[in-house]
């Protein structure tokens, strides 16, 4: 009997180990890609970067280890002035994105009906299943001498002769705010959604304006959107070639263009690589600074939107 | 029953492909854009159908950069210019030694093939023959801009904001030439070199205000050529040749200092796995009713003899617009690179793209 009562005891026990294995394959199982795509496509090449960037070229096919690269861009002023410039007009993206994307978040996720809701977003996301470069090319159709609206202005009589709209900053910045707005529109919507209208309602009932209650109650809300949808857009900008190359006239320079340069007409890739781990540090110190100021967190922000 | 018969002859079908692909070499071709035109890729493939070619297009740079990651791997012929063989090979070994032999080098022009052999022989070891040669020069619109005439003249106010220039090697060597230097003499002594670019970057950066924009491949140019917008560039002659053809008032102007001269070389990549459709592919391309359909597409002329009268009748009337036999005599070819020059070159090139001066 006592046997008997044993042996079912340890099938049972046996049934439990089997079903814990089959559990921990299958988390084994979901994990790998992420795991593999992490090692291979991120972890591997960037350790490869970071060797390169500490080689420097004493004569052809010799190279001695040191961190000459890195010296060379504190003591050529035009390395770091191209940095800063990517970074103050990537800060400028951002800015004009968040703003001329939250009332769009805004109407989207709190005041249209349901049904308009989804063309609307459809909208949105037209523009991103044409490539970068068909993009900036539009841009250039419209914006040069002989351009469209060039050519509109002046057939309207507003404009004697024609007008180079292409080929500055102010070209580059409309190009990129455009091109990432979208990334600035969603985490906003998916927040805002979940916003109860109450909130809103409770506001004005206690004697708010439209403006306090935008600043008291909305902003607050959104925030770990504003602040994802922030982070999404600035490394979008900060790394953006095409559309500042396209569009960019004879001054405008752009640091991912001085990455290309280094790597491909001066076929010098350990100081691209040095470059490349500069503006990776770059970004993630001004993103570290906002956090840091907004007071939010990469857990309650990115994460979860 | 059903399902069964069209497993099996899907398997048969993949095993038949196997076959197929396994029996025919490729030709993977690095090379620029236009100098693989698609009539040419499928005479050749019906004349060799055990051969398939696969294009690739790019630029000096870019094929130097990807030899260069693998090595010399990927590619079984590359054609980058007569300049860009010795430096590269020396510093990251990605040709492999040419076996003359197997090239047909009597239907080439004996100067092209002698100068390309002087440029690109490394112990011995030719490295590159040549296959099309042009130049860059200056373009303008005839009846916009009668006296442009040198290198120089792109800075003339009188065609402020009407000018435009790539920003790379080749306008630091025209403007050094026009300012009385000879830069292609100052490689041997880099200091010298130094020198010579820091007044070419002083004179470029002056220059900017003139400027339109700086032009970044043919199309771009093209745009602004044929709309007006620019009344003068540096440019390929080819470019130029093509932009002719739709406005016989745009013509290429040969520098008075001479026009730079290239020639686009075929070179063998150090691990190309198809060498003798390599050469089968060379040889083709040299026959002179394959040269007219090569320069129908490029704009080039080929490094054969007699290579002027197999161009098609409109860039012939484009070349002949643009040089007299004194131009020609007075063709700079661009020297080969020692190595130091590219970095010392791109550093003048950044200098003049961040200075604000215009």
């Amino acid at each position: 009997m006592v046997g008997a009562a044993r042996h079912v005891l340890s099938a049972k026990r046996g049934r439990v180990m089997v079903q814990k294995d089959v559990r921990r394959l299958t988390l084994i199982l979901l994990f790998a890609p992420f795991a593999m795509w992490i090692a291979l496509l991120i972890v591997v090449p960037h350790i490869g970067m970071v060797a390169l960037s500490l080689r420097e070229k004493v004569a052809p096919r010799v190279y001695e280890y040191g961190l000459g690269n890195y010296i060379d861009f504190i003591n050529e002023p035009i390395y770091w002035n191209t940095l800063l410039r990517t970074g103050t007009m990537s800060l400028l993206v951002t800015a004009l994105a968040l703003l001329i994307g939250f009332p769009i978040a805004y109407y989207i996720a709190k005041i249209a009906g349901n049904r308009t809701r989804g063309a609307l977003f459809l909208l949105c996301l037209i523009p991103l299943w044409v490539s970068d470069l068909i993009r900036a090319f539009g841009w250039i159709l419209l914006l040069r001498e002989t351009g469209v609206i060039s050519t509109f202005l002046q057939w309207t009589g507003l404009i004697s002769g024609p007008i180079e709209f292409l080929y500055n900053d102010v070209t580059v910045i409309i190009g990129l705010v455009y091109t990432v707005i979208l990334f600035m529109i969603v985490p906003l919507v998916s927040t805002l959604d979940g916003m109860d209208d109450s909130l809103v309602e409770a506001g004005y009932n206690l004697g708010g304006s439209g403006f306090t209650v935008l600043r008291r109650i909305i902003v607050p809300y959104a925030m770990p959107g504003i602040v994802s949808g922030c982070i999404v857009v600035f490394m979008l900008t900060a790394g953006s070639y095409l559309t500042p190359i396209l569009l960019g006239g004879k001054n405008s320079s752009w640091f991912t263009e001085q990455i290309y340069d280094q790597f491909i007409t001066r076929f010098n890739w350990e100081s691209g690589a040095a470059f490349g781990f500069l503006l990776l540090a770059f970004t993630s110190t001004v993103i570290w600074l906002g956090l840091k100021l907004s007071g939010q967190t990469l857990a309650n922000t990115v994460a979860k939107s | 029953m059903r399902t069964k018969t069209t497993i099996a002859s899907l398997l048969a079908a993949t095993m038949l492909v196997a076959a197929g692909t396994a029996q025919a070499e490729t030709l993977r071709l690095l090379t620029w854009g236009s100098y693989a035109p698609e009539e040419l890729v499928q005479k050749f493939e019906e004349e060799y159908p055990d051969i398939d070619v696969e294009v690739t297009f790019s630029n000096n740079e870019e094929m130097i950069a990807k030899l260069r990651a693998t090595g010399g791997a990927g590619f079984d012929l590359a054609q980058p210019s007569h300049d860009r063989i010795y430096a590269a090979q020396l510093e990251y070994d990605i040709y492999k030694p040419l076996d003359l032999s197997q090239i047909d080098t009597d239907a080439m022009q004996a100067s092209l093939l002698d100068g390309v052999k002087a440029n690109t022989t490394i112990d011995g070891n030719v490295y590159a023959v040549p296959h099309q040669w042009g130049t860059s020069g200056l373009m303008a619109d005839k009846t916009k801009a009668p006296d442009l005439k040198g290198w120089g003249d792109l800075c003339d106010p009188a065609y402020q904001g009407k000018t435009s220039m790539r920003l790379r090697r080749t306008i630091l060597l025209g403007m050094a030439f026009s300012m009385g230097e000879d830069p292609f003499a100052a490689y041997s002594d880099l200091g010298k070199y130094q020198e010579i670019l820091d007044k070419v970057a002083d004179k470029l950066i002056e220059c900017k205000a003139n400027i339109k924009a700086y032009w970044k491949g043919g199309d771009d140019l093209s745009a602004m050529m044929l709309s007006g917008e620019i009344v003068a560039s540096e440019t390929w002659d080819s470019t130029a040749y093509k932009l002719f053809d739709q406005n016989k008032n745009i013509v290429f102007v040969p520098p008075e200092t001479g026009a730079l001269a290239w020639i686009d070389t075929f070179a063998i990549p150090r691990k190309g796995e198809a060498d003798d459709a390599a050469y089968k592919w060379i040889n083709f391309v040299l026959r002179p009713e394959n040269v007219t359909i090569m320069s129908a597409s490029t704009g080039a002329i080929a490094s054969v003899k007699g290579a002027k009268d197999l161009l098609p009748e409109d860039k012939k009337a484009a070349v002949n617009a643009s040089f007299t036999d004194a131009d020609i005599d007075n063709l700079k070819f661009f020297a080969n690179i020692p190595p130091g020059v590219e970095d010392m070159e791109g550093k003048t090139l950044e200098k003049i793209k961040a200075a604000t001066g215009g």
